[in-house]
């Protein structure tokens, strides 16, 4: 067994807007290894969305508790101040979205927003080593012509580039997690299995574990060796994809791989 | 390129149309500029001697062609009170006015800016409650008044402003522009209790757009997500309002000058209109005019800097 850089255990996150607390996430927990993928599939309000933005440190502060810990770095992500939770946003904890097409800010530079870690967390690298760093991080995510790019903005871009550009940007500090939110799901088939490609590479190269978040049970089959399932807020089933599709224990687990398109070629 | 010659072209169409309606409503309005220049000493043949002189039995379409073609040329005629060339009465009043403008401007931008967002980071907060009070109030009290409100705090009780006490730049440009603060102020303040409310509208709709979750993943702090991500996006509906507040100030600049004894434009566009002094009305009015059309088309190249989709859906 591995390093276990993230542990999070007994994760409760309840919603305060309305007159009834209400659950979304329940008794989540993942151990992640050094360098490992792991996957959580379900499907949408199953919670794991909330899950990867709770790690993240990314949900609002107000209308919601959270409860258990999400120990980094030996810090309980879910207690430490701000400005501790900060220090590891983007640079050692990085993630990536569902909307590749408005998750970039609209009015700035792609050279400006995937150098953006580095200004925040490295003070000490200069200006031209942070542009060298990003057309390097650019050429790493397979986009052509790094130097014009630099000077682009999002809307010149589709919406594969822009997600390389996302996981460019997530990647430039060398984060030892990586949080990929449905990465691929806005996206069409052959873009999918490029980014999917490309999060691997990462993985190989910059040894970033990988939380990646799909309702797509076959993408989780290319990409992790565990996976959580999560159904209504709960863990239901947890372990290697290969055994779960053999033996899935659950109903909830059969529905998802029966609802893997099959093509029959004879 | 072709952008810029089009609105320049539309510019001057725009003047066109903009001067021929002043030299009409003139010609509507009862009133002779000759009568008046003689007042009691008229007598029908010095009145007829002076409107042949001046051009008045000419049909009205010659007469405002002959003026717009000389005005195009930088010629805008005599003053036919004073006697002399109305450039030269302008050139030294100008200043004033565009001065003050051009503070309260910035006083605008410097107070609604900061109060925008901080509002809208805070929203519903008590300062965003006391804030919003404060803004409807001065939205509500128009700048003549809080002029005469500010003169009198200022002046009479705390003694750290003389009324009346200007002074032209020409000879102390510094106590010139300590002068022109309150007045500055009293322009600006509804203007900025304007910007104020719609940057914080603006500030609040953007915050919840994806990007700014990106930026908060990168380890922005709060401040620096809505001063470094946000505001660019969130300025883009405020130009257009900071445009038109500008322009409002040139002619809010007016009034206000009369409160507080500012010898600006003010004085001699009011005077020139009692005493339908035509070249020197035009003139003033073509002027205010060629300003905001200017600032529009300021506003116009800075949207396009800002937001850089613009360009594409063209």
């Amino acid at each position: 067994m591995g390093n276990v850089i993230l542990d999070v255990a007994d994760l409760h996150i309840e919603f305060h807007d309305h007159d009834k607390p209400e659950t979304v996430v329940e008794d989540f927990d993942l151990m992640l290894e050094e360098g490992e993928i792991v996957g959580i599939v379900g499907e949408s309000g199953s919670g794991k969305s909330m899950s990867a933005l709770a790690i993240a440190g990314l949900l609002k502060r107000h209308a919601l508790t959270k409860k258990g810990r999400i120990m980094f770095n030996g810090t309980d992500l879910l207690t430490c101040s701000r400005k501790e939770l900060r220090s590891y946003q983007g640079d050692e904890i990085s993630m990536i979205f569902q909307e590749p097409m408005t998750s970039l800010n609209p009015v700035k530079k792609i050279g400006w927003q995937v150098e953006e870690s580095l200004r925040i967390h490295h003070k000490d690298i200069d200006k031209k080593e942070r542009k060298r760093r990003a057309i390097e991080m650019l050429t790493a995510v397979g986009m052509h012509d790094p130097e014009k790019l630099y000077e682009k903005y999002p809307h010149e871009l589709s919406g594969g580039m822009r997600q390389r550009v996302m996981i460019a940007a997530a990647m430039i500090g060398e984060p030892r997690i990586l949080i990929a939110d449905e990465p691929t799901t806005a996206l069409d088939v052959t873009i999918q299995a490029q980014i999917v490609e490309l999060l691997r590479k990462m993985n190989r190269e910059k040894g970033t574990a990988i939380i990646f978040i799909s309702h797509d049970l076959s993408l989780i089959r290319q990409i992790c060796k565990r996976v959580i399932v999560m159904q209504s807020g709960n863990i239901v089933e947890t372990g290697y994809v290969e055994d779960i599709f053999r033996h899935p224990k659950m109903s909830y687990t059969r529905k998802l791989i029966a609802a893997i398109p099959q093509i029959d070629l004879s | 390129m072709r952008y810029i010659l089009k609105k320049v072209l539309s510019m001057v169409l725009t003047l066109f149309v903009v001067s021929l309606c002043v030299f009409l409503a003139f010609s509507l309005i009862p009133g002779d500029p000759v009568t008046r220049m003689f007042g009691t000493e008229a007598t029908p043949e010095l009145i007829a001697q002076y409107r042949e002189k001046l051009g008045f039995n000419d049909p009205l379409l010659v007469r405002y062609f002959r003026w717009f073609f000389a005005f195009l040329q930088g010629d805008m005629g005599t003053s036919y009170d004073y006697k002399m060339p109305v450039a030269g009465m302008l050139a030294e009043k100008i200043p004033i006015t565009l001065t003050l403008a051009v503070m309260s401007f910035v006083i605008m931008v410097i107070i609604s800016i900061p109060l925008g967002i901080y509002t809208a980071k805070y929203e519903n907060g008590i300062i965003d409650h006391v804030i919003s009070v404060i803004n409807q109030i001065m939205m509500a009290v128009p700048p003549f008044f809080s002029g005469i409100l500010l003169t009198f705090f200022f002046g009479v009780i705390l003694k750290i402003f003389t009324p009346g006490g200007f002074v032209s730049y020409t000879k102390d440009l510094e106590g010139f522009l300590k002068y022109l603060i309150l007045p500055a102020f009293a322009i600006a303040l509804p203007k900025a209790a304007m910007a104020t409310k719609l940057l914080r509208g603006s500030v609040i709709e953007e915050a919840g757009k994806d990007y700014t979750r990106t930026a908060y993943s990168r380890g922005n702090t709060t401040n620096a997500v809505l001063y470094l991500h946000v505001l660019k996006n969130a300025m883009i509906p405020v130009i257009t309002f900071m445009g038109m507040a500008l322009a409002d100030m040139v002619a809010g600049s007016i009034v206000i000058e009369q409160v507080f004894g500012i010898p600006g434009v003010s004085r001699i566009l009011l005077s020139s209109i009692n005493n339908r002094d035509y070249p020197v009305v035009e003139a003033i009015i073509m002027g205010i005019a060629i300003m905001v059309l200017v600032i529009n088309l300021l506003v116009d190249i800075i949207y396009r800097i800002i937001d850089p989709r613009i360009e594409v859906e063209e």
